[in-house]
């Protein structure tokens, strides 16, 4: 099912959510992104009905549900520590909503049907052999299929995931990732999943929203967010490291000495830019190319990380971060002090 | 090696505590004969005063879980203007000196106020029976009923309760199946608690009823009229079964708990 969100506000006091607008298509997997103490665990739990909602209304469907207390909303929630029921098995968490639902509402008519989806998430999740088990006995990726298997047994029409990877053995995660990405399949239900981690939500959401300081700055497509940030605060979260600020005249941009070429003509005086460090090409001689920008610069620092290094130059009074594989590395060779040229497409220049 | 002198400070000092603990009441234990014990439990007046102990406090203890319980989820949940104030007040029982508790109380269901002649209009007697006990008790042993459950319930994290409700519970349901169970084990050191307060009152109850006599009254009298010798068996009597009806509360509510430990091991 799809979820509306018309201008949301929040607020607590000390931390506001403010004018919150987000449309989920039925069968998405969102990704709500931001750094930590953005406000994203509280619009979840707006959502859910756990904080008072101060404006705005939400939408499931056609189905307004921001005034409904939380068991009516049909909205289900798995957090980070996965809030499991110590005093109940495993089988008794997967099967404690279920007693709680109206035959009617949940459209699973008999006892039958409503075993079943249990029988059915089980196998799916790998649970089979730890049903008599208690959650305080679970590891962590094993509590975490035990939350997700309750939260979707009475399929809820959206699934919300609070950070549903970070507390886990970084080894488990792709292994969980899959699970996700095979529940959100079998389930068609709409997940909205919070994370701070950007592989995670390319790996596995369709569109993704940006949140800071409780407002949501940018919502699109994965790629568009990663690719083409609209404020400088996206720009900064997704590792555009290059970011400048910059006076704008025709089609180029000048800060400080440096002037670039960039693609369209901006539409205001002064802004900024910000360009990936994946997007600059290192050379030891000038490139005769179409590239359209092209800087001599001194390499001032080098930082390996293990597959790539990341390399500051300093252009002028500007410094870039240019990210090489270290087959490049080892071609260039480059040595701090030494000089090289950095040369990148206008096209690669995001105006912000 | 040397061991450092602040070292033996504590260690002497920690077997003083318990000596000044332990001792009085083991020479009271053993104070009585086994034949005085035997004809004390015989006589009519005892029985009768540790049953009345008995079946008051436990009175007492279960009022303070039926009225005590949603107040003490109230505190350890929501976060209110005059919430200090509040709590500053269930407290104060235990920090108001017995006997002006009776009086106070006293003060109330008393003939010369209205509220006690209303009462005495309509036949109810508070002033020397069982339910001027069971009220005075009530009174003292609330506020450690209040403090245990309240600490029992604020450690059940409120995201259960929150995952829960988002699994389609109302809130009472989500009470019922998820708080009060995680919170049992408080709820039941706060009965208990609340109850051995509850029977261990003297100079509160013997101000609202001296009669019925509850076992702390009638040590009192044995022992004016009579002497230590005749009070330390009722004494004996007394704490021997209040002993054992803890343990057996206990053992009630963690054999409840078995399945639960069973699956941590």
């Amino acid at each position: 099912m799809s979820l509306r969100i018309e201008n949301l506000a929040v607020d607590l006091g000390e931390f506001k959510l403010q004018d919150i607008n987000l449309t989920l298509e039925d069968g998405d997997f969102f990704a709500l992104m931001g750094p930590t103490g953005a406000g994203k665990s509280v619009l979840l739990e707006a959502l859910v009905g756990l904080v008072p909602q101060s404006a705005g209304e939400i939408y499931i469907d056609e189905r307004k549900i921001s005034h409904l207390p939380p068991e009516e909303r049909g909205i289900g929630i798995v957090y980070q520590d996965y809030a499991l029921f110590p005093h109940l098995s495993v089988l008794d968490n997967i099967r404690y909503g279920l007693k709680f639902q109206s035959r009617e509402k949940s459209g699973l008519k008999s006892n039958a049907e409503r075993m079943k989806v249990v029988d059915d998430l089980i196998p799916l999740l790998g649970l089979g052999h730890l049903l008599d088990r208690y959650p305080t006995t679970l590891s962590g990726g094993e509590q975490q299929r035990v939350a997700l298997a309750r939260a979707l047994v009475v399929k809820p029409d959206i699934l919300l995931l609070d950070e549903p990877l970070s507390a886990l053995d970084p080894n488990f995660r792709q292994e969980l990732r899959t699970h996700l990405k095979n529940l959100h399949a079998a389930s068609g239900a709409t997940f909205l999943m919070v994370t701070h981690d950007f592989s995670e939500a390319l790996s596995l959401a369709q569109h993704a929203a940006i949140m800071a300081q409780g407002k949501l700055e940018q919502t699109g497509t994965i790629e568009d967010i990663f690719r083409r940030p609209t404020t400088a605060v996206v720009a900064d979260f997704v590792g555009m490291k290059n970011l400048f600020k910059v006076e704008f005249s025709a089609t180029k941009a000048c800060c400080e000495a440096v002037e670039f070429k960039v693609g369209r003509r901006p539409e205001s005086g002064s802004g900024y830019i910000a360009i990936r460090p994946e997007d600059l090409i290192l050379s030891k001689i000038p490139l005769i190319s179409s590239l359209q920008n092209s800087f001599k610069g001194r390499v001032a620092a080098i930082r390996s990380h293990g597959f790539f290094y990341e390399i500051d130059l300093i252009v002028k009074t500007l410094t870039f971060t240019a990210v090489i594989t270290n087959h490049a590395f080892f071609d260039l060779e480059p040595a701090v002090d030494s000089n090289f040229f950095l040369s990148f497409k206008a096209t690669a220049v995001h105006l912000i | 090696m040397r061991k450092e002198s602040f070292l033996w400070l504590t260690l002497a000092s920690s077997f003083v505590v318990l000596l000044f603990v332990t001792v009085p009441l083991l020479r009271m234990l053993t104070a009585p004969s086994l034949a005085s014990l035997w004809e004390t439990i015989r006589d009519p007046e005892v029985y009768r005063s540790i049953w009345l102990s008995l079946y008051t406090g436990i009175s007492a203890a279960a009022i303070c879980f039926v009225f005590g319980t949603p107040l003490a989820y109230l505190l350890a949940r929501s976060e209110f203007r005059g919430k200090k104030l509040v709590e500053a007040i269930v407290d104060l029982p235990i920090v108001i000196p017995h006997p002006v508790v009776g009086i106070a109380l006293l003060g109330l269901v008393g003939k010369n106020f209205w509220l006690g002649r209303i009462m005495h209009e309509l036949g109810l007697q508070i002033v020397g029976s069982p339910a001027g006990i069971i009220m005075v008790m009530t009174f003292v042993g609330l506020p450690f009923y209040l403090q245990a459950a309240k600490e029992g319930f604020a450690s059940v994290s409120p995201r259960l309760e929150s995952v829960s409700r988002s699994l389609g519970a109302s809130m009472f349901s989500t009470f019922i199946h998820v708080t009060f169970p995680l919170a049992w084990r408080s709820i039941l050191s706060g009965i208990i608690m609340c109850c051995a307060r509850a029977i261990s009152e003297f100079g509160a109850v013997v101000i609202i009823a001296y009669h019925p006599m509850i076992a702390p009254v009638l040590m009192f009298e044995r022992f004016q009229s009579f002497g230590l010798s005749y009070s330390q068996p009722v004494a004996v009597w007394l704490i021997v079964v209040c002993l054992l009806l803890f343990l057996s509360l206990r053992l009630i509510g963690s054999s409840s708990r078995k399945r639960e430990s069973r699956g941590r091991a």
